[in-house]
């Protein structure tokens, strides 16, 4: 039977001064004067629940945000899943999306090429329709070798799917379907 | 506890903490495992295994709680098919020296009609032959008719499954556990009478497993093993009991139920297959629906789907659109595609948030399959080295490749993170949990839903006037997706009603899918998940956890939504009697109300709501009229749990050891046959499999993972806190091998195999042991597997990707590989060569066969991996 930690959590979330030692519920008595000065290090922050993205067990996440930059990512303690508490992973996952090596445009390697180039987005994205429409017909079989109808293209292929949200899998799987593409794989069966 | 197969406080560190609140209520941990991790030391008893053997150890259980009589038998007679009464032709392994009857040498193959019921049969089920992966009727054991099958509830008829897994079984006895697991007669009794004494009516024990048992060559067979033992003690269906499948991404799960997989559609609705003449939705229905069981509502699906997909253009007369779908004719899967890429048979490849240079098996062959792509597309948060394998990877290093030569055309798009949008996983245990968009992704990173929508728009443009008749599906696509902000990022909720479904007819949201029909008047985008939008309301955004302290109040039903149903125990009807009364007080979970005439308890019961317990279904019933009150297992066309499965598997009824593919060692049980016979195999010069003479890897390599890492790195190597936590790949191994080696704690060491050589770091350590099997002794090697060859920045760690060792293979049921049992050599020092090609044959060496067409262990040409020395 799991215990009532999330209420008692939430208690303390509505106090005046939330410290961290008061979060990991050490009791009012372990906050020092000068983090009663300091206040709360959340106040004034937004607040928006989110869930873990490594591993499958689902830890509720809070991510504190100002002004639409991200501060820091905790543990949700109103998750019954993992009543605040995160991994090594999920505590650092506000280095994830703020990684050094962070992608923030298009990265283009021509062929043959021998560095990275820089494309616009929109550009990508018709290059990219561009060459799944021209695989698709090059490689359309109506019937196979053995004569059996197929209807499909063998011309490209799709990896990954473990990471992304049901939503985008849906429409993936809806697109590639509708144009007859059939290796599509993902995670599931490495 | 039982964890076997998983590691489960590295893998998954806050589910464990569950398995610690356990323990200090009193719960015992087991961990069987090859290898000494975290998990073991929070264990009551941790036992050291020979990676790959678990059937024999799993049989020795189930011959155990057998011959001990110690199943709950009340159980075993009501619930599962222990009294079902099997054909007379059946033989199995013990009488065929390590077959089932049926199996034909020639195309390494099982003919399967000898293992069926008596007076059953399996509805035909076309094009089957000619896949690897298997007829959908089979799987679910829906096209099954079970009108006239007898049963013995006394369990003594000779042919009654309880004999037949008595006899299949006699010779797993403690001393041959001993001989092949490598594990002691003492560890073994104490973990059987740990189990047994924790199961019952008044107690449950739970089972962990996770890739540890799946990534083998009889995977499926290790998991059904695990699922006997756990029907024979009633621990299926109950509270503090069941079979927790640990997955391993986010979303694995959810990725498995709305698929990017090449041989289902949404809701495991199968993908149709190729065949002579045309497949209409009539033949596809009766192929995989079935008259009795929950999946006689296979046709509402199928259609409800076709309307999400197609909209008004999809009508009855035009079959819904279902004859412009796809067909599948083969293994279409990861491996054969890449496979094919390598020999130059793939113009293109989209990767998502994976990384298959460093997480693909033979990973070296996977890099070389990239440098054959004409385009290339990757999707990630930073670049990785799936993107960069022309610029930088192992074979550019060692001059194999040179960028100048390589003509893949590489397009790396940044990707917005999990806080950067709005969309929904499903975790491990088929909860679906919604997040909130928390900030806007940097410059010109999108969504894939974005992407994938304005790819889609681009296309459906090009498509628009196009009067070819293949062209139907994209002219008729049914996409609506409004846009929304600067960006036009589609509204992922509108995607969630979509998935949800419709009563086309009043443009309201179904509240689940008993309300979906097959006549063109709902929609639905995926059956299993309709009623996540249920009321008009996202269910998978509820936040409240509900009274933990009240009684049941651990289930938390409005956290969140799980399919189906919202149902958090599968089969809960099992945790009560037949009488529908629970099995213990202390137990209670889901039972009969007989004042208010229906089921009730702490969850959604998992049957129809109002049927009576004593309800018996008539012979000629169909539909779920053909579930009578007492048969809990109601996707089963039977009602029951299949101890012995009649259909659905390629390689056997019942699970039986075979050793892996490359196994030091012969089999004990059946000498005749070595590794399982139907078992996938890809013969190529780039992926050499190690016969069982070959002496140049006589030891025995295993992989694991690290709390600090996740899978193949990305989204861990690169954080500068992870990096520092875990900088190193390094070996375990143990201290008797590293002696005879020359192998020092902290040195590098060397590991090779037929396909690659990596280095890293020994830890020589007492965490793996050497086996001591009868008179032989076998040496471990286990590894991390997390680490590649490119960060990208200073602040990340490099290392050797340990799947440049593994070869591609197949269990036969589901084409996963055997990466957690595969032979390996070791030495001191560093590697010589940056590259593997070496050791895997030449780059540009053809198959010798189509990819899509995987060979068979058992056909006569690999005799060599048969154990006929």
């Amino acid at each position: 039977m799991a215990s009532s930690r999330p209420r008692i959590f939430e208690g303390l979330r509505e106090l005046p001064v939330v410290g961290r030692a008061l979060d990991w519920g050490l009791g009012a008595s372990a906050a020092s004067r000068e983090t009663e000065r300091a206040g709360s290090r959340i106040a004034g922050l937004k607040v928006t629940e989110s869930v873990c993205p490594y591993c499958a067990v689902g830890c509720g996440q809070l991510v504190y945000t100002r002004d639409g930059e991200l501060v820091d990512i905790e543990g949700n303690p109103r998750s019954p899943i993992n009543q605040g508490t995160l991994c090594p992973k999920g505590a650092a996952s506000r280095q994830l999306i703020q990684q050094p090596g962070r992608l923030t445009k298009v990265r283009y390697r021509r062929p043959y090429g021998t560095d990275w180039e820089e494309l616009d987005l929109e550009q990508a994205m018709d290059m990219i329709a561009e060459r799944m429409i021209a695989a698709r017909e090059e490689h359309w079989e109506e019937r196979d070798e053995q004569g059996w109808k197929v209807d499909r293209t063998l011309g490209f292929a799709h990896l990954g799917g473990a990471t992304l949200d049901n939503e985008e899998n849906y429409l993936l799987k809806k697109l590639y379907t509708a144009m007859g593409a059939i290796q599509i794989e993902n995670q599931a069966r490495i | 506890m039982w964890i076997q197969g998983s590691s489960l406080v590295e893998a998954h560190p806050v589910g464990s903490r569950w398995a610690l609140k356990a323990r200090e209520r009193g719960a015992k941990i087991i961990h069987v495992d090859p290898h000494y991790s975290r998990t073991s030391a929070i264990s009551d008893l941790y036992v050291p295994i020979r990676a790959g053997s678990d059937i024999a150890f799993l049989g020795g259980l189930i011959r155990h709680i057998i011959e001990t009589e110690s199943y709950f038998r009340e159980y075993v007679v009501n619930y599962t098919n222990a009294a079902t009464i099997v054909n007379a032709d059946y033989r199995g392994p013990e009488e065929l020296e390590g077959v089932f009857s049926g199996f034909d040498p020639e195309s390494g193959t099982y003919d399967r009609s000898s293992w069926m019921y008596e007076g059953g049969e399996v509805a035909a089920a076309a094009g089957q032959r000619e896949h690897s992966t298997q007829a959908f009727s089979d799987r679910t054991g829906a096209g099954m008719m079970v009108g006239n099958v007898r049963s013995d509830p006394t369990l003594q008829d000779p042919r009654c499954i309880f004999q037949i897994m008595k006899r299949h079984y006699a010779r797993y006895t403690p001393e041959m556990v001993e001989r092949v697991c490598g594990v002691s007669k003492e560890q073994f009794l104490e973990v059987a009478e740990t189990l047994i004494a924790n199961s019952g009516r008044e107690r449950t024990t739970m089972l962990s497993y996770a890739v540890g048992w799946t990534q083998h060559s009889c995977g499926v067979q290790m998991i059904r093993a695990g699922t006997i033992v756990q029907l024979l003690l009633g621990n299926i269906g109950r509270p503090g009991g069941g079979i927790m499948a640990m997955r391993g991404h986010a979303s694995i799960q959810g990725s498995s139920d709305i698929p990017t997989l090449y041989e289902i559609l949404p809701g495991y609705l199968p993908m149709p297959r190729g065949r002579d003449g045309d497949l209409t939705l009539h033949d596809y229905v009766e192929g995989g629906g079935s008259k009795r069981g929950w999946w006689s509502h296979f046709d509402n699906y199928a259609v409800s789907l076709l309307k999400a997909w197609f909209g008004d253009a999809a009508t009855p007369e035009n079959d819904f659109g279902f004859g412009w779908l796809p067909k599948i004719t083969g293994n279409h899967s990861h491996y054969p595609t890449m496979l094919r890429a390598l020999d130059g048979k793939l113009d293109g490849l989209l990767v998502m948030g994976q990384n298959p240079a460093v997480g693909g098996i033979n990973s070296g062959l996977q890099r070389r399959a990239l440098a054959s792509l004409k385009w290339l597309v990757v999707r990630d948060l930073a670049d990785l080295e799936t993107a960069h394998f022309w610029k930088d990877s192992p074979e550019v290093r060692s001059g194999e490749l040179r960028p100048e030569d390589v003509g893949t055309e590489v397009f790396l798009m940044p990707a917005a993170s999990h806080v950067e949008k709005a969309g929904h996983f499903t975790n491990t245990q088929r909860l679906l949990q919604w997040r909130d968009k928390a900030l806007d992704p940097p410059g010109d990173a999108r969504s894939e839903l974005h992407f994938v929508h304005h790819v889609a728009k681009r296309v459906m443009a090009h498509y628009a006037d196009s009067e070819d008749p293949k062209d139907w599906p994209l002219r008729n696509l049914h996409w609506p997706y409004a846009e929304h902000g600067p960006e036009r990022e589609p509204d992922a909720e509108e995607v969630l009603r979509e998935i949800n479904g419709y009563d086309l007819e009043t443009g309201a949201l179904v509240d689940g899918f008993a309300q979906l029909k097959a006549d063109g008047t709902t929609s639905s985008g995926c059956w299993i998940y309709s009623g996540c939008f249920a009321d008009g309301v996202n269910q998978t955004r509820r936040r409240d956890p509900g009274d933990l302290d009240a009684p049941g109040g651990y289930v938390s039903p409005e956290w969140g939504w799980a399919w189906p149903a919202n149902r958090r125990i599968l089969y809960n009807r099992a945790s009560a009697d037949p009488s529908g009364k629970p099995w213990s007080e202390r137990k209670r979970y889901v039972w009969w109300d007989s004042e208010q005439e229906r089921w009730t308890g702490y969850d959604v019961p998992d049957f129809p709501v109002g049927k009576r317990p004593d309800y018996v279904a008539p012979d000629d019933a169909e539909g779920m009229d053909a579930i009578s009150g007492d048969d809990p297992f109601i996707m089963m066309a039977d009602g029951r749990a299949w101890l012995y499965s009649p259909s659905g598997l390629l390689d056997g009824p019942l699970p039986t050891h075979y050793e892996p593919y490359e196994s030091p060692v012969p089999n004990e049980l059946y000498p005749k046959m070595g590794a399982n016979p139907v078992a996938i195999t890809w013969a190529h010069a780039a992926n050499p499999i190690t016969a069982p003479d070959d002496e140049r890897f006589p030891h025995v390599a295993s992989t694991f993972r690290l709390t600090e890492h996740h899978t193949a790195g990305p989204m861990s190597r690169n954080l500068p806190w992870l990096a520092e936590l875990q900088p190193e790949m390094f070996f375990e191994i143990d201290p008797q091998l590293a002696a005879e080696r020359g192998i020092e704690d902290g040195g590098w060491m060397t590991v090779t195999s037929a396909r690659g050589e990596i280095e890293g770091r020994a830890s020589v350590t007492s965490r793996v042991r050497p086996l001591k099997m009868g008179d032989r002794v076998v040496h471990q090697i286990c590894m991390p597997w997390h680490w590649g060859t490119f960060a990208s920045s200073a602040q990340g760690v490099t290392g050797d990707a340990a799947n440049d060792l593994i070869a591609i293979s197949g269990d036969p049921n589901v084409s996963i590989q055997e990466s957690k049992a595969f032979r390996c050599d070791v030495r001191a020092g560093r590697r010589n060569r940056e590259s593997t090609e070496r050791q895997a044959g030449t780059q540009h060496a053809a198959g010798d066969h189509p990819p899509e067409e995987p060979r068979k262990l058992g056909q006569t040409d690999q005799a060599d991996f048969r154990g006929e020395r």
